[in-house]
């Protein structure tokens, strides 16, 4: 109760931040603006954060963050846009809200279906908010506990579960989080004064710049997927009536709904997993308990109400890893951690210690964005599903166009946009061959992380074991031996599983045509190719040739 | 055979080969360059030599690359292989046209390289109607005024800029 009641005094000292006239403007382009990216499929919160990025820094840390944050939490609603439409996310995520919400679109329900998403996003966004809020005093006490050793490894952990994520692709994300931690040494070693992986250039001394990485791995790569991929022929349905229907349906599903949102937070929380697995959990978790689960994947109100949810109660929540600790858990948060570094602003303990208002001011512009952009998408729907039709190619024009100011204004050297041409290269192929992209910008910013706290970290510890003689370290090290237990675990169980598919399929069949089939593909072999080739001997030559 | 989705990995079967073998080649060579490119002071411990965590990171991108390829569905290069390289080489012309907007801008000056790159990049993506290129130009145009004139991002004034009329020149330079 009194941690309350010092929060609400917080509440009010941290109010006069947002009464600030840009910090207002901030908040109503970057809801505006966040869900216009969103609604365009092919442009993504990633893309846009990258390229204002550099933009942001000439501004106040609160105003930058706001609009970054902006974007970051009002994306997802103009996501669900396309995605119900025109059965095409607008960002990654909103990719399980086609499974109900085409089919909707298609039994000429398209406005109950959009009514519905943005009545769940608005539930989740809120939620979220709301438990950042009770938990901030919590986070206040527990966050100074953390000292050199916890941070490494909770980044540790983070980077674990990053890696752990990508399931079937495991290998290689840990391949592309190496890739990260490598490119973050590159430079001068702050430790030593000694040179890494210089290779005598002059350009390279001062490192390799994140925002110059994220830029090209994430706007100049989606530039070249569009400028190389097709245009498509979108048909769009007319919206008529009103938007408000969905928020009494969704109050005929309160269960749903506080549970899927509840998965949002808990696993936006949690570095590294984000919002696919808070949704497939959630959407399970509805499928599972529904009355009716026949109709998940055919339009059913739950499934979309579950999918909605969960993702927008993610942004919120994946602020307190940033903000607590200094840990990002995902490629967004990663880019808004280098806005705090350029202000000199640390997140961190110290940050809920030193600097609780300005915590509070983002949990209020959070608040705040929500219902600014549930507000914009009530009036504004009719108008804004035509920026669905804007060609693709014609976008990635104008994304090579805006990837100029995003890496030229940081130093404005010609050597940055070099490097980010590769890493555009690099990321184009990663995105072609769907390898993850992720990993290399979080080894990058947890590597830098890993590498400061371990070497403080040691100077305390003599013996191994003291390492985790405390007791939030003991437990962080008892999770990354839980989460590669598990995942050690999981690949056995895949294999078995291959093993068992493949049993069964060479054995599926004894019929004529497919005993035929089986034999031809045996003689096409290399198997078969010896084999004639060794019979010939003892046939006779071809008569042609005789 | 079968080229959209892999059995035991994810994402299609064309282009993982000469991927996987190439970044564990580049991995290789950035491995064996770890003594000639990272120092190791004595009478410091394991953690705080600067050559450990590069260490971390290219043995990491050598093993988890190798078991990648270890564990690739088909391990011989084929047809589709190679049409996934070509498409690689073929995305290089917008490498060109984004580098050569990036030469072009400190010489001739931010809106004027803006508006032409915009406008022909648009020809040549097909959109050949004057309402595109309309809108190409008027796309350049707002960009420039958006970030250079209202948001101020750092974009040096061009050398061609220093030949106009006194408040014309400072008001380019600032501006556009």
């Amino acid at each position: 109760m009194e941690l309350l009641t010092e929060f609400l005094a917080q509440v009010q000292a941290s109010s006069g931040i947002l009464m600030r006239w840009d910090v207002g403007l901030a908040l109503l382009v970057g809801s505006v603006g966040g869900v216009l990216i969103g609604a365009i499929p092919g442009v993504g919160p990633a893309v846009a954060i990258a390229i204002l990025l550099p933009a942001t820094f000439s501004m106040d840390p609160i105003v930058g963050l706001t609009v970054l944050l902006g974007i970051y939490g009002s994306s997802m609603y103009g996501g669900s846009i396309p995605a119900i439409l025109i059965n095409t996310p607008g960002t990654a995520v909103n990719a399980l809200t086609t499974y109900d919400g085409f089919p909707m679109t298609t039994r000429g329900e398209a406005r109950r279906a959009l009514s519905l998403a943005y009545s769940s996003s608005f539930f989740g966004g809120i939620f979220s908010v709301f438990c950042l809020i009770l938990l901030a005093p919590v986070l206040a006490k527990i966050a100074p506990m953390f000292g050199s050793r916890e941070i490494f490894l909770a980044a540790l952990l983070g980077i674990i579960l990053v890696v752990t994520a990508h399931r079937r692709q495991a290998l290689i994300a840990a391949a592309m989080a190496c890739l990260g931690i490598w490119l973050s040494t590159i430079g001068l070693h702050p430790a030593t004064y000694s040179k890494r992986y210089t290779f005598d250039q002059a350009w390279l001394s001062s490192g390799v710049n994140l925002i110059v990485v994220v830029l090209g791995l994430f706007a100049l790569s989606q530039a070249f997927i569009l400028l190389m991929g097709d245009d498509e022929k979108i048909r769009l349905t007319k919206l008529k009536g009103s938007f408000f229907q969905g928020f009494r349906e969704l109050l005929r599903h309160p269960r749903v709904a506080g549970v899927s949102a509840s998965f949002g937070v808990v696993m936006g929380m949690i570095p590294g997993v984000g919002e696919f697995t808070a949704q497939f959990m959630s959407y399970t978790y509805a499928q599972k308990s529904s009355k009716r689960p026949e109709d998940f994947g055919h339009g059913s109100s739950e499934g979309l109400i579950a999918a909605e949810t969960a993702n927008n109660a993610v942004p919120g929540a994946a602020m307190i890893p940033l903000l607590a600790l200094g840990i990002p858990g995902e490629a967004l948060t990663a880019m808004m951690l280098s806005v705090f570094y350029v202000h000199n602003v640390t997140p961190g303990p110290q940050l809920f210690q030193n600097d609780m208002d300005f915590v509070v001011a983002l949990y209020l512009a959070l608040l705040i964005l929500n219902v600014l952009v549930v507000a914009f998408l009530l009036v504004a729907t009719n108008q804004l599903v035509k920026v669905v039709k804007i060609p693709n190619r014609f976008l990635g024009v104008a994304i090579l166009t805006l990837s100029f100011v995003g890496v030229y204004s940081l130093r404005n050297s010609f050597s940055d946009c070099l490097l980010a041409a590769g890493f555009g290269v690099f990321g184009y192929i990663l995105k072609r061959l769907d390898l993850p992209v992720v990993p290399i910008v979080l080894g990058m910013v947890l590597g830098n992380i890993m590498e400061v706290k371990l070497r403080s970290a040691m100077a305390r510890v003599k013996t191994p074991l003291d390492f985790i003689d405390r007791p939030i370290a003991a437990i962080l090290f008892a999770l990354i031996l839980l989460v590669l237990a598990l995942h050690v675990r999981r690949v056995i169980l895949d294999r078995k599983q291959r093993k068992a598919r493949a049993w069964s399929t060479s054995h599926a069949s004894t019929s004529f045509a497919a005993n035929l089939s089986r034999r031809r593909s045996f003689l096409l072999t290399e198997r078969g190719k010896r084999l004639r080739a060794k019979r010939s001997k003892f046939s006779r030559p071809s008569t042609d040739e005789s | 055979m079968n080229d959209d989705i892999g059995e035991s990995a994810r994402g299609p079967k064309r282009g993982q080969l000469p991927f996987a073998v190439g970044f564990l080649a580049v991995s290789a060579v950035l491995a064996a360059l770890l003594w000639d490119q990272t120092a190791w002071k004595d009478g410091k411990d394991l953690f705080s030599q600067a050559r450990f965590w590069p260490a971390v990171g290219v043995f990491g991108m050598v093993g988890f690359t190798a078991l990648h390829l270890w564990h690739l569905p088909r391990k011989r290069f084929a047809r589709p292989d190679r049409i996934e390289g070509r498409n690689w080489l073929f995305v290089l012309e917008f490498v060109g046209w984004f580098l050569a907007y990036v030469w072009l801008v400190p010489l001739i000056g931010y809106l004027p390289v803006t508006l032409a790159f915009a406008a022909a990049l648009t020809w040549r993506m097909g959109y050949r109607s004057p309402k595109m290129l309309g809108i190409s130009l008027l796309f350049g145009l707002a960009v420039v005024v958006l970030f250079k004139g209202f948001l101020q991002v750092r974009i040096p004034g061009a050398a061609l800029y220093e030949l106009l009329p006194g408040t014309l020149r400072n008001f380019f330079i600032l501006y556009l």
